[in-house]
């Protein structure tokens, strides 16, 4: 067992400093900060003293090896764009966006499984089939053209809802949550729709075809036999056997859910660790861009970790051969 | 063996005739792929010669005469005064050309090594698989990203516009390999021990040709459904990196391209710079879903 | 009881406020980088702090300078390389500290020092020296006639202030820590800084104090600033009423606006040129001509600049929003001539004919590096010259980066052909020549991407800067610019056109340098 975790773990390690490694290297090819940080009127002499002071003239080892030795500390230095700590800035902006994930999840989650029972129990109804089609045209789109739609047609045709930001958030010192007053509640609809919509589909279809699995099983045609009441066959046997796979599935997606809000902060300004991350590319802000990498990386490997963690918990008979039981 | 293939194949058909949606799912992707393909023949102009486009043309809604030409488009014009339907078409070659491609590149990478992994086991599985943990850390956008920064700074000015699609190609597939990989190894796992390949190894058989010829042809049912799911995913990837500006160039746009256009002119009034593009690539990608979804089905009969 | 009274008073507070007080919600594409006053010269930055920081002297929104922290300025009658402020009295910064000489010379130093950003503006700048508290000597190296047109960006802040925080040096963002200057302002301007959160908003409330505050309208109480990048986001949020003032506004969308209820949309001509660089060095980096580089041959560039449809990329690609140009000139700028400014006429078979005659009947291919995210519709606008260009033959690859990736290439001398496009902060076309002219060195023609060296631009240029006879003065950039223009050293395609859009209610004085100065808004 300990030898398991330990090996796990030191293999999750390697996979960090790896992924560090080769994020690293993309940013000798995305650009030069120097030019963005210094005006119109700079000199050759301001670019060749700035390049010298940031480090950028070394080679991209030596570079990454600094990189590393601070990260370790949680320093990742200062931003080139905004000229603060990395580390201060990615912490003030991860609660909007982990709020943001939590809000798509649990909508994903809700009507996933919501119509995903649905259109299990109605398998050939209209209702049902009008929702596998919408939601398939729903993953059929480019996300952000989504978001743009969802944007014309609720803020600006309809006024109803915000199109841009998080409204007003209420600071506890830590964390900033727009949980608590209206306006944050309401920025957080189209965005968290337009980043759910994937998973939901994601989810539905799979409570979906588990249902459909589960209902075929023996022992729900002996409990209907037994004359057990429709919906509690549906509900208490059936959906509590597909809620395992959902769970996991949604688990593994959270990492997903993360990344891809870099387009829907992009389109709505959502002020989170993904709009960070664009700017910082489009400003070459190396530190910003490292540090935002490792977070998710540390984060998909953690899951990843996690979940391997609990299936060898769970099934023992998983032999200690490096595999996952997928 | 041909015998088991052509009832199979019989079976698959008579599954075919009796499911509507998968018919008009086919017909319809039919339509647009031999579009794409015929392009030079079926486009009335080719938005791809700037040396035939008038700038003067643009912006022409459509079915109306240009203002100044008199020029009439079905489908109007876009920002530069190319033909929006002869551009969708161009465009659509280059979408499904890199969904092909990536598809392609995705699935040969990920069969290779989730044969490998799954047949050999010991070191190669552990570093075949752990190679996809780390894969899987990077999302497919960070993926594509990443590949496009490298290959724009190791590729010389001349061949950078050709150099996006192929990049674009290379992103998109490597960050899909890794479902084929774990789906292959699982089968290839169930399947070595079953009695006809311990039949093929007693027998002598290298094990190069035990994967390829006993093993391959077994695990090739979820291969295909991954692969049609993933069609749709890489054209909707193709689309989601050129909003982020790591897409097909203008000059050449994918319908990705033509998308992240037409959505500057969404307030504008000009709707059909963003419509057509917008329609063409959801006909393509929810045909490409709807018959995954129909091949899934019907390829694994226990939920029929 | 006392409990009551309070609830009362604070009642009628805010009713109080609520009555006078007006917010101006205000968004643009990008954000201030910082709130150092001297850490970055960029435009957002920039308009940022003019809310909340003053020059000595201003460039009010028509143009003309203005009194700002000084009231007077003159050369000294016996040495012209002094110049002498007389600074305004009576001025507080938002501590409440008082206004002297003495923060003028130490904000004047700090900006000259080497961290600074905005050295380069004044690099005339020798020395500043305080004569009395409210008097201060600025030395120039050489005679310096236009140095009030570079003072209006830099800004004054307070000395105790920033010695007691600090942040005496230059915020340098390399540098370890971020320094509090970064993220806190004690200006002596309009209005002050309430919040600041980075990349969200900035939020600033009116200066009961200050000085001009009976002189300006300053009707707007407080004002919201926040950045919106995605541009049809930002239409969303001006249509939709989140916003009340944009800039950066898409020109296709103008229409939309001035035909919604409420909305109106601010037009000016802007004080930037685009245009087109060239390598005219003697051979290309890429391209399919080997030994030898067409562009070198002013025949080839007079085609070039031929077959460039201006008209069609002002009326289509801009929508009007724009004004073709001959010159890397504004008509604003000392120097710009409506001749000058002229360009050829469009004739595709005068410019084969070039080409023809320039022996390249065949035409050549060549790449064309291109911004995305700078100017108004910059990747349009390059692809259609790339259309163009085909019509004679000239093939050309379109490479459209992001900014911080295509100003790298320019600078590096890593392009063939290239879009920049130029704003002219002194009005005066000595900063044109200097950074786009002079042959590319250390401290001249540092813009230069073109190759360009011409001994007799670059010993004008630098004759120029210190000529005080502004007759001979104007004479030699007359000469000049018209040195340039037979040389066809760039392409130009236009002047910008600045749009602002906002709601009925914003009065907004617009200026050319796309800067915002609340203080003149009015509530209508």
């Amino acid at each position: 067992m300990i030898a398991f975790i330990l090996r796990r773990v030191f293999q999750s390690v390697l996979v960090l400093l790896i992924v560090g490694l080769v994020a690293f290297a993309m940013f000798s090819f995305v650009g030069d900060p120097v030019e963005n940080m210094l005006g119109q009127e700079r000199t050759q002499a301001d670019v060749d003293r700035l390049r010298e002071q940031m480090g950028l003239d070394q080679p991209i080892v030596v570079q990454y090896w600094t990189f590393l030795g601070n990260a370790f500390q949680g320093n990742f230095g200062l931003s080139y764009r905004q000229g603060r700590e990395v580390s201060q800035i990615i912490a003030e902006r991860l609660p909007a966006t982990l709020e943001l994930a939590f809000v798509s999840g649990v909508f994903a989650m809700l009507f996933g499984i919501g119509f995903g029972v649905f259109t299990a129990i109605r398998r050939n109804g209209i209702g049902s089939n009008v929702i596998m089609t919408l939601s398939l045209v729903g993953v059929s789109l480019p996300t952000f053209l989504i978001g743009i739609l969802l944007i014309w047609v609720f803020s600006v045709e309809l006024d109803m809802l915000p199109s841009f930001g998080r409204g007003d958030t209420v600071d506890l010192g830590w964390w900033t949550t727009g949980f608590l007053t209206q306006s944050g509640l309401k920025a957080l609809i189209l965005p968290s729709i337009t980043l759910g919509l994937y998973q939901m589909t994601l989810i539905m279809r799979l409570v979906r075809s588990e249902m459909l699995e589960v209902l075929r099983q023996d022992y729900i045609r002996f409990a209907r036999a037994r004359g057990l009441r429709e919906k509690s066959v549906n509900f208490r046997h059936a959906l509590k056997n597909t809620l395992v796979p959902v769970i996991t599935v949604t688990g593994l997606q959270l990492g997903s859910i993360i990344a891809f809000a870099i387009i829907t902060e992009t389109v709505f300004q959502w002020p989170g660790v993904g709009l960070l991350f664009i700017n910082a590319i489009q400003f070459v802000d190396i530190p910003v861009m490292a540090a935002y990498l490792m977070l998710i990386s540390v984060m998909f490997v953690g899951i990843n970790l996690i979940v391997d963690l609990l299936y060898f918990a769970i099934d023992p008979r998983l032999r200690v051969d490096g595999t996952k039981g997928h | 063996m041909s015998r088991f293939t052509s009832a199979w194949q019989s079976d698959f058909a008579w599954k075919f005739r009796r499911s509507p949606v998968a018919i008009v799912s086919f017909l319809v992707l039919m339509t647009l792929v031999l579009g794409a393909v015929f392009a030079p023949l079926v486009a009335p102009y080719d938005p791809f010669d700037p040396g035939s486009l008038n700038l003067m043309n643009g912006f022409t809604p459509p079915m109306e005469p240009n203002m100044f030409s008199g020029e009439v488009f079905w489908l109007g014009t876009d920002d530069q005064g190319r033909d929006v339907f002869s551009t969708i078409l161009f465009g659509m070659r280059i979408s499904l050309f890199v969904g092909f491609a990536a598809v392609l590149f995705a699935m040969l990478l990920g069969v290779t090594l989730g044969l490998l992994a799954g047949y050999l086991g010991g070191w190669t599985e552990t570093i075949i698989m752990r190679a996809a943990d780390v894969q899987l850390t990077f999302p497919a956008i960070l993926v594509a990203m990443l590949i496009f920064g490298i290959a724009k700074g190791i590729t010389p000015v001349e061949y950078r516009d050709q150099m996006a699609i192929w990049v674009l190609i290379i992103a998109i597939g490597l960050s899909d390999w890794v479902q084929f990989a774990r789906v292959v190894r699982g089968a290839t796992l169930v399947e070595k021990n079953k009695e006809y390949v311990q039949a093929a190894r007693l027998i002598g058989r290298s094990k190069g040709a035990i994967m390829l010829r006993h093993i391959l042809p077994n695990v090739m049912s979820p291969v295909l459904v991954i692969a049609t799911i993933s069609l749709a995913l890489a054209i909707i990837a193709e689309a989601t990196l050129s909003f982020l500006g790591v897409g097909a160039p203008p000059t050449q746009p994918s319908l990705g391209t033509l998308i992240r256009i037409g959505q500057g002119f969404l307030f504008s009034g000009e709707w059909w710079i963003l419509f057509f593009p917008a329609v063409t690539l959801l006909m393509l990608a929810l045909s490409v879903n709807l018959l995954g979804d129909w091949l899934r089905d019907a390829l694994n009969p226990r939920l029929k | 009881m006392k409990k009551t009274m309070l609830m009362a008073t604070a009642m009628s507070l805010v009713l109080g406020a609520s009555a006078s007080a007006e917010t101006l919600k205000w968004a643009r594409a990008g954000d201030a980088l910082t709130l150092d006053p001297h850490a970055q010269n960029e435009g957002v930055t920039i308009a940022v702090m003019h809310q909340m920081m003053e020059p000595l002297i201003l460039r009010a929104p028509d143009g003309n300078l203005q009194a700002a922290l000084a009231t007077e300025w003159s050369v000294s009658p016996d040495n012209p390389e002094v110049w002498n402020f007389k600074l305004r009295e009576g001025v507080t910064f938002h501590d409440g500290a008082d206004f002297t000489a003495e923060d003028v010379v130490f904000s004047f130093e700090r900006a000259l020092s080497e961290e600074s950003d905005m050295k380069g503006i004044i690099s005339s700048v020798a020395s500043v020296e305080a004569v009395n508290d409210y008097e201060v000597n600025i030395i120039t190296n050489g005679p310096n006639p236009i140095l009030p047109a570079t003072l209006p960006n830099i800004f004054v802040i307070d000395k105790g202030w920033a010695e007691v925080n600090n942040v005496v040096d230059v915020q340098d963002v390399e540098g370890g820590e971020e320094t509090f200057a970064s993220q806190n302002v004690n200006g002596t301007g309009p209005y002050k800084l309430v919040s600041r959160e980075n990349d969200v908003k900035t939020v600033m409330t009116i200066n009961e104090d200050y000085w001009g505050k009976d002189e300006f309208p300053m009707e707007f109480t407080d004002i919201k600033f926040t950045p919106i990048q995605n541009q049809a986001t930002r239409m969303a949020a001006l249509l939709s009423g989140e916003v009340d003032f944009i800039q950066d506004v898409p020109v296709q969308d103008l229409e939309r606006i001035k035909t919604t209820d409420g909305k109106k949309v601010l037009t000016a001509p802007q004080n930037r040129v685009i245009f087109f660089g060239l390598n005219l060095s003697d051979e290309l980096l890429g391209g399919n001509v080997d030994g030898k580089n067409p562009l070198t041959d002013v025949k080839v560039r007079q085609a070039m600049n031929m077959a460039i449809n201006r008209e069609a990329i002002q009326q289509v690609v801009m929508r009007g929003q724009s004004q073709p140009a001959g010159m890397i000139a504004p008509p604003f700028v000392q120097g710009w001539t409506e001749e000058l400014d002229s360009y050829p006429e469009w004739d595709v078979a005068a410019a084969k004919a070039l080409m023809e005659e320039a022996g390249y009947g065949d035409g050549f291919s060549i790449t064309l590096n291109c911004p995305n995210d700078r100017y108004i519709n910059d990747e349009a606008i390059c692809q259609a010259t790339v259309g163009m260009l085909a019509q004679i033959g000239v093939t050309v690859n379109l490479e459209a980066l992001p900014k911080a990736q295509h100003f790298p290439l320019v600078n590096g001398l890593e392009s063939d052909f290239y879009m920049l496009g130029w704003g002219i902060p002194s009005y005066d076309s000595e900063y044109i020549f200097n950074f786009l002219y002079h042959t590319k060195g250390e401290l001249f023609g540092t813009w230069n991407g073109t190759r360009y060296s011409n001994a007799k631009i670059d010993e004008m240029t630098q004759a120029i800067a210190q000529e005080v006879d502004l007759e001979k003065r104007d004479a030699m950039v007359a000469e000049m610019w018209q040195i340039v223009k037979d040389d066809v050293v760039y392409l130009p395609i236009h002047h910008q056109v600045l749009n602002w859009a906002m709601d009925g209610k914003v009065g907004a004085a617009m200026d050319s340098d796309d800067q915002v100065k609340v203080k003149y808004f009015t509530v209508d």
